[in-house]
């Protein structure tokens, strides 16, 4: 059999049948930006950010497939200005308090920020009205932060078997919603204990009474930049239990 | 709720099968006899069909024609197209919603009545136009206003409503290829069947036909890909795993591009040629079913559609054992959408199929490939699927002796605007802009909308410019503006409708296109400053090429278009200064001075820019 390759930045990797972009890059320990990636749920490609050129496209490095003869650009500065206008956008929709969330410094919205480059929102904020539910004795959903990510979303759906997160309404209105009859995540099946509950790349969905157990400077990007972190987490074969 | 309401829901939801593919159709059906989707039906739907609450939530809040709210027994729409505007739809709808005492987006005390704007309603050509409770009311005026308001006053029921109403015409004003040559039910397949499916295959190939929505894939392509299916049904033997595998074929008559309305009147003269071309479709790739996706607005045009199905029934044209081949069943279905142009784009057209939100998928796989329910199937466009039928049974000569090079035979053109004849013009691909002008009666024109919003703005000096896949292509609006207008009010009504149906998938179409319209609004309400056409540029650029499907690679054409054409309109629209914050910075005290009850000078702030 012979083996397959395609170039990323002008590197060599190796890809096997079923690959995308996004895990063949993962493998040889490149990074490419993302955030509703999770190589434990099937791929979704709305963020954006994973953006790279395929022989001159843009595709989504997540969901499009690898295949011979692939020339990808990851890590060039016309990238890298596109990723940071993504992110810029995801700031301005939602209602984003980097200082006073709890989730500083574990963040992967943050991070990706930093990582970018990022020093402003540079658009002006939209300032929508979000509602917060508290209701659930452990955890917590303020949708303030919500990206779309749809992460909860799959991982309720593939992991816990539940589905207890949808997306409803349209466009700019786009939130999420909570599957139970009063729409309140307090009469769902949510455990504290789901997948679903610890998947959030942002502060949307946290689990109570466990905020600042890590001290601020001692989170996981105050470590490591987001590069290291992502490729330590998801360079690991399947199965692999999460930190 | 009654017991009465939930027998009716239980019966609509029997009535489908209790399929959950079947659930937008329900949802329309629900809000049809409760005027809104109530909590108490989603509950029970959910209980009945096993489907999670949240999806149904997700769908009744993805398409606007349904509502969480209850709406009047009237549900009155007037639509929100450019055409519209330029006829006095605003004004119109001030008017009325004066006369029934009701504000836009509400509901009146009484339940009666509501009102709202929509996106197009596929009547450019006889605007101003809208829909009550689903059926069209064109060319209306105030006249016609006060007649409906009377009727809606007296609680007269919409059947009993008088016809001249409803009247629509089709506007057919120069005939061409197609529609001189229509064809006779069951001809084409007839022709066929002598031929070989083979042959007749070869003849669609020969024919060049490309597909007619505007992006124009090669038909046949298109239909071969389906017939080979997935790389891995492609084992040996192949014929084994074609038989044992099922294809689809849907028609895409979401004809949703506002100042687009061939397709409507292909569907109410010509549907059996459209069904036709179905049917020989289903043949060559080996389908059995197949779906008409009809847009929302289209409702009037559902009773015809279902005769001529029926017709083609008793006829043996549809169904099991067609033309007598005991190896030939096939059937068409009417799925009805539900006011979402984003389902025009044939992955999100088939995830609204299945039931659900009208959300692109990502690419590749692709739908001729994994299409509905993961099958291989072919989503052509309604005059795609008349042009077929003519070709199964005049041959790929008779196509490809008009047109050009890479655009062979004849393009159904809807034309709308400042002309004296607006309506459908057929001609051969190559036609220039300066013919059809002179055709339809444009005089004075500043440019041309070719291929609608998602299309381009080609202004005067380019009308020597032809249409034809070489130079424009497109999927067959054709809008008019003359020198009266005003450009940036067009570019921004487009990038409102943009902004509206994006679906939110993905994050630079979401963000992206609010963004546009945020800035466009600034520019045009006399804030706009050198910055901010820079600014427009750079975002236009991003969300053109980051964008997840067509929606949003297209949204900013109407900005951008503009711009490089028309940059001294915009330039005269802004400030002298470089900067100016896109919010009114005193505006933003006036609740302060309200609540402290001063007024005087220094309870006011002066806004500058850099």
């Amino acid at each position: 059999m012979s083996i397959h390759t395609i170039s990323i930045d002008g590197q060599t990797v190796p890809f096997e049948d079923g690959d995308t972009v996004m895990s063949a890059a993962t493998r040889a320990g490149i990074y490419i930006p993302h955030l509703c990636h999770n190589p434990e749920f099937t791929p979704h490609g709305s963020c954006k950010l994973c953006t790279v050129k395929v022989n001159g496209r843009n595709c989504t490095a997540c969901t499009f497939p690898a295949d011979e003869d692939q020339t990808v650009l990851n890590n060039t500065p016309e990238l890298t200005e596109l990723r940071r206008t993504i992110t810029q956008m995801l700031f301005v929709e939602g209602n984003h308090f980097c200082p006073s969330c709890e989730k500083s410094g574990n963040c992967q919205l943050q991070a990706v920020g930093y990582h970018l480059n990022m020093l402003d929102g540079h658009f002006p904020h939209f300032y929508p009205s979000r509602e917060v539910d508290a209701s659930h004795p452990d955890i917590l959903l303020d949708r303030d932060r919500c990206i779309y990510c749809e992460l909860c979303v799959r991982a309720s759906r593939e992991a816990d078997g539940k589905n207890v997160f949808a997306i409803a309404g349209r466009g700019v209105l786009n939130h999420l919603v909570v599957n139970s009859a009063s729409g309140l995540l307090k009469d769902s099946d949510l455990q504290a204990s789901d997948k679903a509950a610890d998947v959030c790349p942002v502060g949307a969905i946290l689990v109570k009474r466990h905020g600042f157990e890590a001290p601020i400077g001692a989170r996981i990007y105050d470590r490591q930049t987001l590069a290291e972190a992502s490729l330590a987490r998801e360079m690991r074969p399947e199965g692999a239990e999460n930190e | 709720m009654s017991a009465i309401d939930v027998e009716a829901l239980l019966t609509i939801v029997r009535n489908h099968g209790n399929r959950p593919t079947q659930l937008l159709q329900i949802l329309r059906e629900v809000q049809d006899r409760f005027r809104h989707v109530p909590h108490w039906a989603i509950e029970q739907i959910s209980e009945v069909m096993g489907v999670p609450r949240t999806q149904i939530q997700g769908v009744a809040e993805f398409y606007s024609f349904l509502s969480l709210e209850p709406q009047g027994r009237f549900h009155i729409l007037l639509s929100d197209s450019i055409s519209d505007h330029l006829l006095g739809s605003r004004e119109l709808g001030a008017y009325l919603c004066e006369r029934l005492r009701v504000q836009p987006n509400e509901t009146r005390n009484d339940g009666r009545v509501s009102f709202a704007y929509t996106s197009c309603t596929g009547l450019c050509d006889q605007g101003p136009a809208g829909l009550v409770n689903g059926q069209w009311l064109a060319q209306l005026d105030r006249a016609k206003v006060d007649r409906i308001v009377e009727l809606v006053e007296t609680d007269v029921p919409l059947s009993s409503w008088p016809a001249e109403l409803f009247g629509v015409a089709d506007n057919v004003r120069r005939t061409g290829l197609l529609l001189d040559n229509p064809v006779v039910p069951g001809s084409a397949l007839r022709a066929s069947l002598q031929r070989g499916l083979e042959a007749t295959f070869a003849e669609l190939e020969k024919s060049g036909l490309r597909g007619r929505g505007g992006a124009g894939f090669q038909t046949a392509w298109k239909w071969k890909f389906c017939f080979e299916g997935p790389e891995e049904l492609a084992v040996c033997p192949t014929d084994k795993g074609q038989q044992t595998v099922e294809r689809y074929v849907v028609c895409n008559a979401d004809e949703g591009e506002p100042g687009t309305f061939k397709d409507r009147m292909l569907l109410h003269s010509h549907a059996h040629q459209v069904f036709e071309g179905m049917t020989l479709c289903a043949d060559i790739v080996g389908a059995r079913q197949g779906f008409l996706y009809l847009r929302g607005e289209y409702l009037a045009l559902r009773p015809t559609l279902e005769a001529v199905l029926a017709e083609r029934r008793t006829a043996g044209l549809l169904g099991n054992g067609i033309l007598g081949r005991p190896d030939f069943d096939f059937d068409i279905e009417i799925h009805m959408g539900a006011g979402a142009y984003i389902c025009g784009e044939e992955s999100a057209l088939i995830e609204s199929l299945e039931g659900k939100r009208g959300v692109p998928r990502n690419r590749p796989p692709y739908p001729v490939t994994h299409g509905y329910l993961g099958r291989p199937t072919v989503v052509n466009n309604v005059e795609t699927f008349a042009a077929a039928a003519a070709i199964g049974l005049k041959g790929g000569d008779w196509f490809a002796a008009h047109g050009t090079e890479k655009a062979k035979g004849s393009k159904l053109l809807s034309i709308c605007g400042d002309c004296e004849r607006p309506g459908i013009y057929e001609y051969d691909f190559g036609v220039s802009l300066a013919e059809i002008l002179r055709d339809c009666g444009a005089r004075d024109p500043l440019g041309i909308q070719v291929g609608g919003p998602s299309g381009v703005f080609v202004s005067a000096r380019e009308f020597d410019r032809k249409l034809a896949f070489e130079d424009l292509a497109t999927g067959g609006s054709f809008m008019i503006f003359d020198q009266s207008r005003d450009i940036l009010a067009i570019a921004r009504n487009f990038t409102q409708f943009f902004a509206h149906e994006s679906c939110g998938f993905c994050t630079p179409c979401r963000v992206g296109t609010s963004l546009l319209s945020n800035t466009l609004d600034k520019i045009c309400d006399g804030h706009g400053t050198p910055h901010d056409l820079v600014e427009l540029t750079k975002l236009g650029k991003l969300v053109k090429g980051a964008s997840h499907c067509g929606l949003g690679q297209t949204a900013a054409n109407p900005v951008l278009s503009t711009l490089e054409r028309f940059p001294e309109l915009y330039e005269s629209r802004l400030k002298t200064i470089s900067f100016e914050p896109g919010f009114d910075l005193d505006g933003a005290l006036a609740t302060a001075r309200r609540l402290s009850g001063r007024d005087d000078a220094l309870a006011h702030l002066e806004q500058e820019g850099l």
